[in-house]
């Protein structure tokens, strides 16, 4: 298992392939649809950013309310396609991971080749687990967009899966192809 | 005539919101162990090992299943001898106000579709009331996450594409989803009636228990085989390869017209929740 620390430099990112398990210990930004339509606005503008992007990694989650002494609900991946649009120029600003799950189109893995960047996966659909390995949760910018506002968590050794890496190996693409060779082959046999 | 009033459906809501975000169905959870029993793949196995877990500690009662707790789809088949002191609809968006409220799930409604603010208490539910005989009132909640239903497809075929149209429509969708809907899957799949009615189908085909088939042969045979041909796609859960791409295939049919053979297909992840309850 390969372990990752934050700030996730290029040498770490480079270091990554496609399919490989990692436990990934620091600091995750929290940003969705709502967000990222406003940090790129931001940026169209030329005004500040609520974080600084460069060797950053992006969390798609819209977490649950905390209960009373959790620092966070349900707190799993949302689809990330839906943040295509925005990722090459935060890419191109630094922006060196991304957490999610499912698709992404042409055009961000061409920004994730071009900037050394690393498209990790989440098991979508286990926000409980995932909840109660988060050991902190700030909302640090766009608090009216609620569950959407930008939070700065704090996660240790919280297993990810790289699915797209720096070269554009895509696990969505290897993994099932690999399954299904092994499978046939079984089946010849 | 059997009298309800508000307050009972409200209460009756707000509590199958809470159970149906933090317990899956028995019929689920025996589904995904025996995927997970079965399943060759390590990744595959590895995933379902983590899906299961998930399920225990969301059943402590702390964290949801899942942080998308869903738009609320409420189903009630009224019985017509029931009558019910109060507005039904305004009702069960109470109910499901105070279980997002007090079963701290996530607010996921947006007023408008376009202009997009947070209505802040995920109502309104999506309600659908079916009149039946008797006088039962059974509610259905079944909390619906949107990476799974944003993957969805409708498309109104020629007759003549018969049986291979159908089964290729689903195939195609599900292929076309890969991992983005959370794989395994359920697949909902409406046949027949019209545009708005094979949608409907599609949802409520979701709600049937998972292992149980359609009780004409000829369908059910279809649910099989489309499972298995799901199933040897090779996406496997989270799409990064395996057997199990889905848990069950379901279709709902309706007559419908002589120009017409209209397909939906409505899919779910693998945190296919739903609280009944009969008042």
């Amino acid at each position: 298992m390969i372990e990752i620390t934050t700030p996730f430099t290029t040498q770490q990112a480079d270091a990554l392939r496609a399919g490989d398990s990692v436990l990934f210990t620091g600091t995750l930004y929290t940003a969705r649809d709502a967000a990222h339509a406003r940090l790129c606005q931001a940026l169209a503008e030329g005004r500040p950013l609520p974080f600084d992007p460069t060797d950053a990694v992006i969390y798609y989650v819209g977490p649950t309310p905390p209960r009373p002494g959790k620092v966070i609900g349900s707190a799993g991946p949302t689809t990330s396609y839906r943040m295509d649009a925005y990722s090459p120029a935060l890419l191109d600003r630094g922006l060196r991971g991304m957490v999610g799950k499912g698709l992404r189109g042409e055009a961000v893995v061409e920004a994730m080749r071009r900037n050394h960047a690393v498209y990790f996966g989440a098991v979508g659909g286990t926000g409980a687990l995932i909840g109660r390995a988060i050991r902190s949760a700030e909302v640090i910018a766009y608090e009216d967009l609620g569950t959407e506002a930008i939070r700065r968590l704090t996660v240790e050794k919280l297993p990810l899966t790289v699915v797209i890496d720096t070269q554009g190996n895509n696990l969505y693409e290897i993994g099932p192809r690999r399954y299904l060779e092994t499978a046939r082959a079984e089946t010849a046999r | 005539m059997k009298e309800l009033s508000a307050a009972q459906i409200t209460a009756a809501v707000r509590e199958l919101c809470i159970e149906a975000n933090y317990r899956l169905p028995a019929d689920v959870t025996d589904c995904l162990r025996a995927c997970h029993a079965a399943e060759r793949w390590p990744v595959a196995k590895e995933i379902l090992g983590n899906i299961l877990d998930n399920i225990s500690v969301a059943a402590e009662g702390d964290y949801p299943l899942c942080q998308d707790t869903g738009l609320a789809c409420v189903f009630i088949r009224l019985g017509q001898d029931v009558h019910i002191t109060g507005d039904l609809a305004s009702a069960v968006d109470e109910g499901v106000r105070q279980g997002y409220r007090d079963g701290y799930l996530r607010a996921s409604a947006v007023a408008d579709p376009l202009r997009r603010v947070n209505t802040g208490d995920n109502t309104p539910a999506l309600l659908t009331v079916t009149l039946t005989s008797g006088d039962a009132c059974e509610i259905t909640v079944a909390p619906k996450g949107f990476g799974s239903e944003n993957m969805g497809a409708l498309k109104m075929l020629r007759p003549s594409d018969g049986r291979d149209g159908v089964k290729n429509f689903v195939l195609e969708t599900v292929k076309a989803a890969g991992p983005n809907p959370c794989p395994p899957i359920v697949v909902g799949v409406g046949v027949g009636g019209s545009f708005d009615k094979v949608a409907l189908c599609a949802k409520q085909a979701l709600l049937r228990p998972l292992g149980q088939h359609h009780p004409d042969p000829f369908w059910a045979e279809m649910e099989q085989e489309l499972l298995e041909e799901i199933n040897a796609l090779g996406i496997g859960p989270q799409g990064f390869g395996g057997r199990t791409t889905a848990l069950s295939v379901a279709i709902e049919t309706m007559p419908t017209h002589i120009t017409a053979l209209p397909v939906a297909v409505n899919i779910n992840c693998h945190v296919s929740r739903h609280a009944r309850r009969v008042l």
